[in-house]
């Protein structure tokens, strides 16, 4: 396969620009010829879908959930970050760029990265026009907060709810086109399958989730926004139901799957409390504006965190980092609260916790003021621990939160199947190996209403595909293996649970994948995966039938994908003999513990090419050449 | 601790259910009352019983997909939290717990606990957003907004559409859901050019769904988990009136003015 990230040449301030006049572009009145689908209605999807819709293109978007409302974008809680500088504290678009590229360890692609600052702007104007109640200073302009890994304050945000709003704002804009008649919606609806024609993406197989009904839908182009895979894990912070089948399928139709060993574990979760948790809760990054993180000085201190004086409590973050303290990036703090209790510091049960402490704060400007700033956090913490964290502190730990991997795409956000697209957390191209905080919601929301809309255009005025029919035989060759694939989900009838297969495959994960991994604890891994697979495929139970609303057979189609992409995560893991962000292997790192990056022989995007089941997968490379930023090591201190 | 569950079943929207019992065993009171049921759920697939169909998905209070009535209330009764959110430390050993589905005509039951509520993405597609297309539009500090109606219109905006409104009313009025998005809007100098006509419309809508009407009882505002105030029915009550007097618009649709 050859990678060609198609990045248009010149001063990277003036690419997208020049991209922009040098694409060819679609008759206004010719639009309506094209039909665009768009998999996935968070804030990819749904302001992909909207935008497309006005333009005048004929689109038809899917979702599992019942309504578009409710994908998982809206679980965001901090912010939207843009390079307004409305605080007038030294933010550019070229400092947000820095900062993203510099977050993402230096493996990021240079050209996205600069074009997501520069849109980040019209986003926050884009999502006011639509009625977005941001935070606001009593002069009535926005107000902002600073977030992990940056030194300004450039983080947009409604309360602890920034997801929920911008989504639906998103979701109201695809509403408008739904009535309008531009938009059909199809929810409830999972996509199983990308149908690919001569080398092109043609439309999709879906799969009516009330009705068991198996559609076929063809389009000029396929968009997918189907977030990351975070449950591979088990254990995450993402909702229930976000999975990576369509991402998944579309690497066995040829799309190259790129850096999946980049997972963001996100240091400030709920513990987990036993061995029923079904998934785990972030407290919004912010806390850490007001919040201090500390563990005991002592190992094994059992004593009430209020009874532990000033002098023996160690502020480690505060204390190695020293210019960003309680707000270092997430990779860095997840890393460092592992440390501590690895190093038998951790609180709380298990000594898998540590303390977030807001008692400064409080006496610095109120229990009043952090209750309007955090309010709906707390009562949140309450409600699932039962502990009131204005009295004590809360205890947190690190959690799998986010996939800065995903199919590979170029410059035009399309995949290696031409006209297939892949927006948002599914794709790989902006967060390197780390992202930053409320860096997700800009990206998402960039691709969808300001990147996708141009780009596709330019490749159906470019390109001129030619109409498929869903009568076409890879339609029905890809209808028949759907169909067969479920019945057989329906015909293992074994003795486990999926679930406990999931957990399973989880926990292995996050031992041996998790926040730190080695050589060796990777092989075992893949020697582990494949045998948990086979299993699944014997052993597993998945109960009731295809013709009706059966949510255990969706799940069991999900967690079978899971078993696949687990052993690609893995395998990239342990191709990639460096530490870089979100990537730590303990072989690799520097005398004081930090990521040790080799960029020598690792700067470069690993795009793995399916081979055909039960062969290796073909890594392929992309360069990564920073004409802009020099590659420093990255330094928090 | 140990409790009996009766629990509506249904096959499907033509099917009339039925309660059926369970024992649910050793729950531990850090456990949600999801994750209690998916313990259940377990238990069936191993005794080759089909597991209790629920919705459910961000799991963290935010999405609005969980929707269970919990011994006759809305997400169980305790003060802005959805059923997702709600801990098994809330209930003792020995109880009887009812756990059945949204109940609204113009929320069809699909299966189970699980009920189609696309009537609510209806009347937000009859109006529930500004007609701005992507671009073209003015910075965003071009429009000063006084923080009261910003930090108001984001009281309305927390609604998570979950229904629990409904659900609860006697007359399965959908009036809350609607005030909420209304007023948000209203509220904003960016929604003000269509206020009229969103009022009209959504209600519209509303109507056509076949929710009930409005007897302002309150009950709606008790069991919202977002806690969203009554007061926006007053406010989409003068929004609509305000609209009625005004007149129809020259333009009604919903679509791109």
């Amino acid at each position: 396969m050859k990678l060609d990230a198609q990045i248009p040449s010149g001063p990277i301030a003036q690419k997208w620009d020049r991209y922009k006049f040098e694409s060819k572009l679609v008759n206004p009145a010719n639009k309506r010829k094209f039909d665009i689908i768009v998999v996935g209605s968070g804030l990819a999807g749904a302001s992909a879908a909207a935008s497309l819709g006005e333009l005048g293109y004929q689109v038809k978007c899917f979702c599992f959930q019942d309504s578009p409302r409710r994908a998982h974008s809206i679980a965001a809680q901090g912010g939207i970050n843009a390079a307004k500088n409305y605080q007038n504290d030294g933010d550019s678009v070229y400092r947000l760029f820095y900062d993203t590229i510099k977050g993402g360890d230096f493996r990021a692609r240079e050209a996205n990265v600069y074009r997501l600052a520069q849109v980040s702007v019209n986003i926050i104007d884009q999502c006011v026009a639509q009625g977005v109640p941001f935070a606001r200073e009593y002069g009535g302009l926005l107000a902002n907060r600073s977030f992990g890994g940056a030194q300004v304050s450039r983080t947009f945000y409604a309360r602890g709810q920034t997801g929920q709003q911008l989504l639906l704002g998103a979701y109201q804009a695809l509403c408008r086109q739904i009535s309008a008649g531009a938009v059909k919606m199809f929810p409830r609806t999972e996509m199983l399958d990308v149908v690919v024609v001569d080398g092109a993406a043609k439309g999709i197989v879906a799969r009516d989730l009330v009705s068991g009904e198996i559609s076929l839908h063809a389009a000029d182009a396929v968009v997918l926004a189907t977030g990351g895979y975070g449950n591979v894990f088990f254990l995450s912070t993402n909702a229930k139901g976000c999975n990576v089948t369509a991402t998944w399928r579309a690497y066995k139709k040829g799309a190259a799957f790129a850096n999946p060993c980049y997972t963001q574990i996100h240091p400030t979760c709920i513990p987990v409390s036993g061995e029923h948790q079904s998934k785990l809760t972030l407290m919004s990054e912010s806390l850490r504006n007001d919040g201090r993180v500390w563990v005991p000085k002592k190992k094994g201190d059992q004593r009430a965190p209020q009874d532990i004086p000033e002098g023996e409590r160690d502020y480690y973050l505060e204390r190695k980092y020293p210019s960003f303290g309680n707000l270092a990036p997430r990779d860095i703090s997840s890393r460092a609260a592992k440390e501590a209790c690895d190093d038998g510091r951790g609180v709380g049960p298990g000594g898998l916790g540590v303390y977030l402490d807001f008692a400064d704060s409080i006496k610095r400007v109120g229990e009043d003021k952090i209750r309007e700033r955090y309010g709906n956090l707390f009562d949140m913490y309450e409600k699932i621990t039962g502990a009131n964290a204005y009295r004590t502190p809360m205890r947190i730990y690190p959690a799998v939160h986010y996939a800065m991997g995903g199919t590979w795409v170029d410059y035009n956000l399309m995949s290696s199947v031409p006209g297939l697209f892949v927006l948002g957390e599914a794709n790989f191209s902006d967060h390197g190996a780390n992202r930053l905080g409320a860096s997700a919601l800009m990206q998402g929301l960039a691709d969808g209403y300001f990147v996708a809309p141009y780009t596709i255009g330019h490749y159906l005025a470019s390109t001129k595909p030619a109409k498929v029919a869903t009568s076409h035989a890879e339609f029905k060759k890809a209808e028949a293996d759907v169909t067969a694939r479920l019945k057989r989900l329906l015909s293992i009838n074994g003795q486990r649970t999926v679930t406990s297969l999931h957990r399973e495959l989880g926990k292995l994960l996050w031992e041996k994948c998790g926040m730190a991994r080695n050589a060796a604890g990777l092989k075992e891994a893949l020697k582990r995966i494949p045998e948990l697979r086979e299993e699944f495929w014997k052993n597993a139970r998945v109960p009731g039938e295809n013709q009706s609303l059966n949510q255990a057979l969706e799940y069991a189609g999900r967690v079978a994908d899971f078993m696949e992409f687990a052993e690609l995560l893995c395998t990239d893991a342990l191709h990639r003999n460096e530490s870089c962000g979100g990537h730590f292997r303990t072989e690799y790192q520097t005398p004081d513990g930090e990521a040790q990056r080799d960029d020598q022989n690792f700067a470069y995007v690993a795009a793995w090419e399916y081979q055909g089941d039960g062969k290796p997968p073909l890594l392929n490379k992309e360069p990564l050449v920073y004409e802009e930023v020099h590659m420093s090591t990255r330094s928090y201190k | 601790m140990n409790l009996t569950l009766k629990v509506w079943r249904q096959k499907n929207a033509n099917n009339p259910g039925h309660f059926e019992t369970y024992q649910a065993r050793d729950v531990i009171e850090d456990m949600s009352f999801l994750e209690m049921l998916d313990v259940v759920n377990e238990d069936l697939i191993a005794q080759g019983q089909e597991p209790i169909a629920f919705d459910s998905d961000c799991r963290e209070g935010i999405c609005g997909t969980c929707s269970l009535v919990i011994n006759g209330i809305p997400h169980g009764g305790h003060k802005g939290t959805t059923v997702c959110q709600l801990h098994m430390r809330r209930f003792h050993d020995g109880q009887t717990i009812t756990v059945e589905p949204w109940r609204a005509r113009a929320f069809p039951i699909l299966r189970d606990l699980v009920c189609d509520r696309t009537a609510f993405d209806k009347i937000i597609q009859a109006g529930g957003f500004v007609s701005v297309n992507t671009g073209g539009t003015p910075d965003a500090n071009a429009l000063p907004v006084p923080k009261t109606d910003a930090d108001l219109a984001m009281d309305a905006a927390a609604c998570i559409g979950c229904g629990a409104c409904v659900a609860t009313c006697k007359n399965a009025s959908a009036m809350l859901f609607v005030a909420a998005k209304v007023s948000q809007l209203a509220l904003l100098p960016q929604g003000k050019p269509e206020r009229e006509r969103r009022a009209l419309n959504m209600v519209r809508a509303m109507d056509e769904a076949g929710f009930g009407a409005c007897t302002v009882t309150g009950a709606c505002e008790a069991v919202c988990p977002k806690e969203v105030s009554l007061s926006f029915i007053a406010r989409l009550n003068r929004e609509f009136g305000r609209a009625l007097l005004k007149g129809e618009p020259k333009k009604s649709s919903g679509g791109a003015g």
